[in-house]
């Protein structure tokens, strides 16, 4: 739940900062199909978790690092919207220039995505599939019980 | 599922206006925010709504899964076929210019092509996976009376 909402406030912030297709990503899935999936998850298993044996120093370590890694990370970026940033000057002035003209698709998000990315939405696509490909294997198997006969008209 | 008469009534007034935004931000995603992916998202959303109240059993009934499991595939196939007709057409692998008279009519239809195939393959994947991790647990008893 918490997730959900985290998904939803971030989605607010990439409507702020303007970037409204990512935004629409976000609410869709963070907010919406994720919290589904945890949800249907937590049907899933059990009630209460199982005592940990292990200490929680070691995961807490981890985290502190990763977190302090990520944070310094952070003070190395460009201000946001500054003109001297990297990404505003390597291709992109380009593709904002020449977007409308070559591909006739006002939105640049788009143009980006499907035309001059082309090859890496095509990846992309392939990933969801494997994706669907690996919850099938996982999850998709009917465990067959032996004392109960079928009646038959499964549809899968 | 018999009772939550009001959840009922409101997901049928919701579910045409879900899939219908779908298709909007399907098809317009050219010119504002959206595209396949995010179509393909909201279309399994308003699918996985009708699943939770209605039951994935009565989901199940109106798009089965093997048609959903055909579905990612054929998502799949028509960015790729796609691609594979810009080399027929003697262009570059997804290189859209050769698919209509004017490199920039052949850019906007590749776009489009390439867009509903992220869509089918995105929306179809996302019911799939909720069918499976929803249905998981109801497949113990209702499984064998289908």
């Amino acid at each position: 739940m918490l997730a959900g909402l985290y998904s939803f406030v971030s989605a607010g912030l990439f409507v702020v900062m303007d970037a409204v297709d990512v935004a629409f990503t976000e609410a869709a899935v963070g907010a919406g199909i994720s919290t589904v999936l945890m949800l249907s998850t937590l049907a899933l298993t059990s009630r209460r978790s199982k005592r940990s044996i292990r200490t929680r120093a070691l995961p807490l370590l981890v985290v502190l690092v990763t977190g302090t890694a990520l944070i310094y990370g952070t003070l190395d970026m460009p201000h946001y919207g500054s003109p001297g940033a990297p990404a505003n000057h390597h291709v992109a002035p380009r593709y904002l220039r020449e977007s409308m003209p070559k591909t006739n698709v006002p939105n640049v998000v788009t143009s980006v995505l499907a035309s001059y990315r082309g090859y890496d939405t095509l990846g992309e696509t392939t990933v969801v599939f494997t994706a669907v490909v690996g919850v099938t294997i996982l999850l998709g198997v009917r465990r067959r019980r032996p004392n109960r006969p079928r009646d038959g008209g499964d549809d899968s | 599922m018999t009772g939550h008469l009001v959840l009922r009534v409101v997901a049928k007034l919701l579910l045409p206006l879900i899939l219908l935004f779908a298709l909007y931000v399907q098809f317009h995603g050219d010119f504002g925010p959206g595209g396949g992916f995010q179509a393909g998202v909201i279309f399994a959303a308003g699918f996985i709504l009708y699943a939770l109240i209605f039951g994935v059993r009565q989901g199940r009934r109106v798009l089965p899964g093997w048609l959903a499991h055909n579905l990612v595939a054929v998502g799949l196939l028509i960015y790729a076929g796609t691609g594979v007709a810009t080399l027929a057409l003697g262009g570059n692998f997804l290189d859209y210019n050769v698919l209509a008279h004017a490199p920039a009519e052949g850019q906007e239809l590749g776009i489009m092509l390439i867009e509903f195939g992220v869509g089918v393959a995105v929306s179809s994947a996302m019911i799939i996976i909720v069918y499976m991790f929803a249905g998981r647990g109801e497949d113990d008893g209702e499984e064998d009376r289908e």
